[in-house]
């Protein structure tokens, strides 16, 4: 049964190009994240406007969002939208993919915490003169951003392993593409695999070091 | 000068207003009193145009608060409200929360608003809070500092809304004081309160609201010493 010879040395060689391939990973995983929060709040803003359209097209992106499989939206922005026309690169599909995903996640981790903040909050902004966007972005906006903070952490996380889904796209340039590619070349399937993954923890584990510190910096209140 | 015509206002089929007629001259302190739901909270809110009203009007300094040409925004910048419930923007520093509407409404740079900020805050007690969170404040800490946030843009007019009721019992005489300091500076207040012995002492008027109508308004040593309406004699045996 284990007549497998590991051959560390070998796999071993193939190091730098994995961290390069960890860039791209961190890369992919970082734009998400930033464009999915962007996105997350103006569609949070949606869903309070009370326009039924607005709200509607927020509704209903989220709901695709959390309520599909991951795998299923990276492949609708890649094979899905080159079936009406529009090619993207296996790259623009997954950060596509997974900043769709992110975005809604995230919206309805921002609407859980709007519900935390009192409307007075609001009205008390008001009252000092402030517009209703002037009061959102000033007073609501930050409470909001740290009330999520924890889940914003979890979904940068999941940014990056979700990075993994990019080689049923072609995708070849992240840490996994390079991983597989590697492995057909050398066929060091064990031991390749077995470095992702170390290198897979070690960046869960600064992303979640730097998430401490920056919540430490950001929230003394 | 704020001036009350006839003001209606009704939340779904309750009428909470039922045409009150009133005007509240510069430099006057007016004080509210009244049972729960008379209408005297809901009052302060429609004058500083945050609640809308069904009819009448009301005018402050000639401006019709609830016409559509009206920018209420700038209109808040004169009217100042504290309310029951003091609203301190937890994630800014005591002085941030001051400093706020003065640099986003007004305009202000930093330097200038951090200087009305502390000057307003040494002026409530608080000179040595300022870069504190408000989470480490009490409750009248909060309430003062609600108080200064409000006068840093410098209103004409101040309206306080039973701004001592949420507060524990040891914590009312702060912001009372604080009150009166204002109040002996010539502010142009509105206060709705429980508290008749203020209301007593620092009032130029009293006004007895009951279910929407304003009963009685009288200066308070009539008002108190001598009450017409038999649902002020009522509600004054009840609360002394």
């Amino acid at each position: 049964m284990f007549n497998y010879r590991f051959q560390w040395r070998q796999a071993w060689a193939r190091l730098p190009e994995m961290l390069d391939g960890a860039i791209i990973t961190m890369q992919v995983a970082v734009l998400s994240m930033v464009i999915g929060i962007l996105l997350a709040i103006a569609l949070t803003v949606f869903r309070r406007s009370g326009s039924r359209v607005l709200s509607g097209i927020a509704t209903t992106w989220v709901e695709i969002a959390r309520n599909t499989p991951a795998l299923f939206q990276i492949y609708m922005a890649h094979f899905g939208l080159a079936g009406l026309g529009l090619h993207l690169s296996p790259y623009a599909s997954l950060l596509l993919g997974i900043t769709f995903n992110n975005a809604g996640y995230l919206a309805e981790n921002f609407r859980g915490a709007l519900k935390a903040i009192p409307d007075t909050q609001t009205r008390a902004g008001r009252s000092l003169g402030l517009s209703d966007i002037q009061a959102f972005r000033h007073i609501v906006l930050p409470q909001m951003i740290r009330i999520s903070f924890p889940t914003i952490t979890n979904q940068m996380v999941w940014a990056v392993l979700m990075t993994s889904l990019g080689v049923t796209v072609g995708m070849n340039l992240d840490l996994y593409g390079v991983t597989q590619d590697l492995n057909a070349l050398t066929f060091r399937t064990f031991e390749l695999f077995a470095m992702a993954a170390v290198i897979f923890y070690v960046i869960v584990k600064i992303i979640q070091a730097g998430a401490w510190l920056i919540s430490r910096r950001l929230f003394r209140y | 000068m704020i001036e009350i015509e006839n003001v209606r206002k009704s939340f779904g089929t309750l009428e909470v207003l039922k045409g009150i007629d009133l005007t509240v001259n510069k430099g006057e302190v007016l004080t509210v009193i009244g049972g729960s739901g008379s209408g005297k909270s809901t009052l302060l809110t429609c004058i500083n145009g945050l609640e809308p009203i069904n009819a009448g009007k009301i005018v402050v300094d000639g401006t019709e608060v609830h016409a559509k040409s009206t920018d209420l925004n700038r209109l808040r910048q004169k009217i100042g409200i504290v309310f029951q419930q003091w609203n301190a923007f937890p994630h800014l520093t005591v002085q941030e929360n001051v400093m706020l509407a003065p640099r986003k409404v007004k305009g202000m740079p930093k330097a200038q608003a951090a200087e009305i900020a502390s000057k307003q805050l040494k002026h409530v007690g608080l000179g040595d809070k300022l870069d504190v969170y408000p989470g480490r404040l009490s409750g009248g800490q909060q309430q003062r500092m609600a108080i200064a946030r409000a006068l840093a843009m410098s209103p004409d007019y101040m309206l306080f809304d039973e701004v001592t009721s949420a507060l524990d019992p040891q914590l009312v005489g702060e912001v009372l004081d604080t009150l009166r300091l204002l109040a002996s500076e010539g502010m142009t207040m509105i206060c709705v309160t429980h508290e008749m012995k203020f209301a007593r002492e620092v009032s130029d008027r009293v006004a007895f609201f009951h279910q929407g109508v304003m009963a009685e308004i009288a200066p308070p040593a009539d008002l108190f010493g001598n009450p017409k309406d038999p649902e002020l004699q009522k509600f004054l045996a009840a609360t002394h």
